[in-house]
């Protein structure tokens, strides 16, 4: 018997399993980022069917609108991306198919052994006030300071990707290329002449 | 009956070794890090999923999963500074022409 609700659960998770999987094995790299796309979506769609809706919206806002967008970038700048990639070495594609599948079937057989125990006091909404709250709150179980910490770090990443992808012209290059040197014309004089 | 942590804690599962199958595979930098990003995401539903079902009373998981990704926005974003300089350094992002340090 299938209600509604299952039938739901069924479509994201074949969404979500089907974009990862055709992201993994799909040879042309913008069809792989597309494909991605669709899978976090779907995962979107799950957090929205678990009445998370504030990790879905994120979820949307960061990776559908931002991840994916810089990777697709990232392929134009890099990358022919009409062309196709290389196939992976039948030997290596088959052993890591053996590994993460007996992996996988390994982990489900734990899990499925495994009694979970849910807890019986009661439910926190997970509403944007409750979220907001928590997060910024100082006492026992706030998060501000992992919140502090977390935005440190985001600063440092795009400080970091700055210098990282700054294009800095070197003198050597115009040798490589057989430019002469260009040398300025007042550099006998003193730096301070102008002074 | 209706979806449990069971039917959850599958998709997970399975997005996960999708992503290490791909990690493995790919010899493509930019695709390594879509591999990374689904195992990212396969540990997001976890939190979210064990959060929902088992500890309802607390928000925690939740916390984690924003976390992660505000951390997986940050890796990205270097991951990808890093590979358009090698690019410029190597003309490709094939794994395997990034051999400098390797002997």
């Amino acid at each position: 018997m299938m209600n509604a609700s299952t039938v739901i659960f069924y479509i994201l998770a074949a969404l979500i399993l089907g974009g990862g999987i055709l992201s993994v094995i799909s040879r042309k790299i913008f069809r792989a980022a597309i494909y991605l796309l669709f899978s976090l979506i779907g995962i979107a769609g799950l957090y929205f069917y678990l009445n998370y809706e504030f990790i879905a919206a994120v979820q949307v806002i960061v990776y559908v609108g931002g991840i994916v967008v810089l990777i697709i970038f990232s392929v134009f700048l890099t990358h022919e991306s009409g062309r196709d990639m290389k196939k992976p070495a039948l030997v290596r594609a088959l052993f890591s198919f053996l590994a993460t599948a007996f992996a996988f079937a390994l982990t489900m057989s734990l899990i499925k052994k495994q009694e979970f125990i849910p807890t019986l006091n009661a439910t926190v909404e997970p509403s944007v006030n409750n979220i907001g709250t928590q997060m910024l709150s100082t006492t026992q179980f706030g998060y501000i300071l992992p919140f502090e910490v977390v935005s440190m770090l985001l600063l440092a990443a795009m400080i970091g990707c700055i210098v990282i992808a700054i294009k800095v012209k070197h003198p050597d290059e115009d040798m490589l290329k057989g430019n002469e040197l260009k040398v300025p014309e007042d550099i006998d004089e003193p730096l301070n002449a102008s002074l | 009956m209706g979806i449990g942590l069971l039917h959850i804690l599958f998709v997970s599962i399975a997005l996960f070794f999708i992503g290490v199958y791909g990690f493995l595979t790919r010899r493509n930098m930019i695709t390594m890090l879509m591999s990374i990003e689904l195992i990212l995401n396969s540990i997001n539903i976890n939190f979210i999923a064990f959060n929902k079902f088992l500890y309802s009373d607390k928000l925690d998981g939740l916390f984690f999963t924003v976390f992660i990704i505000t951390i997986a926005a940050a890796e990205a974003a270097v991951a990808i500074a890093i590979i358009i300089n090698l690019y410029r350094n190597y003309k490709s992002i094939d794994i395997e022409d990034a051999d400098t340090m390797k002997y």
